[in-house]
């Protein structure tokens, strides 16, 4: 049996769910639900990847280049108002997170 | 089962472990190192689907930059781990119902639109499948030709990042002696420096005045 494009987005959706997974049970902590985004992001990326191997077309690649990119920033910003918020509050408790009283 | 199949199952094992051991372990020190493993494996998968350069992207720049950063951050956090796993058990039976739904979902979903989908040969034509096929120089052929105005937005997302990252965490000292130079550049003399007229000697009426 080789390999089929189901098995590899098989991958993709298992992975996903476990990253659902981890939001739901770290809901409090606040760099590891970063850490769950990032987790899901790859999934998504591993579905374009295998789309475009199964297809023979480079574009699938292409926009996980932008992905990637996209990730990075996200992470950066991320982490520096995490930094921003633990000077302040010294938690990163998501529970606490009540400043803008929503 | 050719050596592909026994490649990508063990990629996959080790990959879903470590995403698992992400989301549940104890310290987030460990929790980033597992994320790095699982980045890792998603890279070797990659190179098993032929997409060189995004295994060799992921690795440097996921785990040599990205993760590092996560990791320094975390280092610098002093975390209550206790606070943070309260509740963490009690969510697990929902929790691992969603993640069941959400899988068995979407894999009935795949499975379904393509049941057994594999290397068509008229696919096997194209140029991504043949063996001279250099897929760095083909993605910047396209990134610098039909995506060049999408690199540049990029660009600009990376650089907006890096500013906002900056910004945000960029804290002025104090107690720092430095002075603004454009203060400096526009004192004047004539601020700085008077100058009075004076007689030389008093006369004894505005001595004693005095």
């Amino acid at each position: 049996m080789s390999l089929t494009l189901g098995h590899f987005l098989s991958l993709g959706a298992i992975l996903f769910a476990l990253s659902v997974v981890g939001i739901f049970l770290n809901r409090k902590n606040l760099i590891v639900l970063l850490m769950a985004i990032e987790l899901m992001l790859l999934a998504v990326n591993m579905n374009f990847v295998a789309f475009a191997h199964y297809l023979g077309d480079l574009n699938g690649q292409l926009f996980v280049f932008f992905i990637l990119t996209v990730a990075a920033a996200e992470s950066a910003i991320g982490l520096a108002i995490l930094v921003l918020l633990f000077r302040n509050k010294s938690s990163i408790n998501v529970d606490e997170l009540n400043m803008l009283k929503g | 089962m050719d050596y592909q199949t026994g490649f990508f199952y063990f990629f996959s094992a080790v990959l879903l472990f470590a995403a698992f051991r992400t989301v549940t372990a104890r310290s987030p020190v460990h929790a980033v190192l597992y994320l790095m493993l699982a980045f890792s494996q998603a890279a070797a998968i990659w190179l098993l689907l032929k997409a060189e350069f995004l295994g060799v992207t992921l690795v440097l720049v996921y785990l040599g930059a990205v993760m590092v950063l996560f990791l320094f951050v975390v280092m610098m956090l002093d975390i209550n781990i206790e606070e943070m796993r309260v509740g963490f058990w009690k969510n697990f039976p929902l929790a691992a119902i969603m993640g069941g739904m959400v899988s068995a979902e979407l894999i009935a979903v795949v499975w379904a639109g393509y049941p057994s989908m594999t290397v068509s040969p008229e696919v096997a034509q194209t140029a991504m499948h043949l063996a001279d096929h250099n897929n760095t120089r083909e993605l910047g052929k396209l990134m610098y030709s039909q995506y060049l105005f999408p690199v540049e937005v990029a660009a600009i997302v990376l650089l907006v990042a890096m500013l906002a990252a900056i910004g945000l965490t960029l804290r002025a000292r104090k107690d720092s002696k430095a002075i603004d130079p454009s203060l400096q550049v526009k004192v004047r003399a004539a601020d700085r420096l008077e100058v009075v007229k004076l007689q030389a000697t008093r006369s004894a009426q505005q001595e004693s005045q005095a």
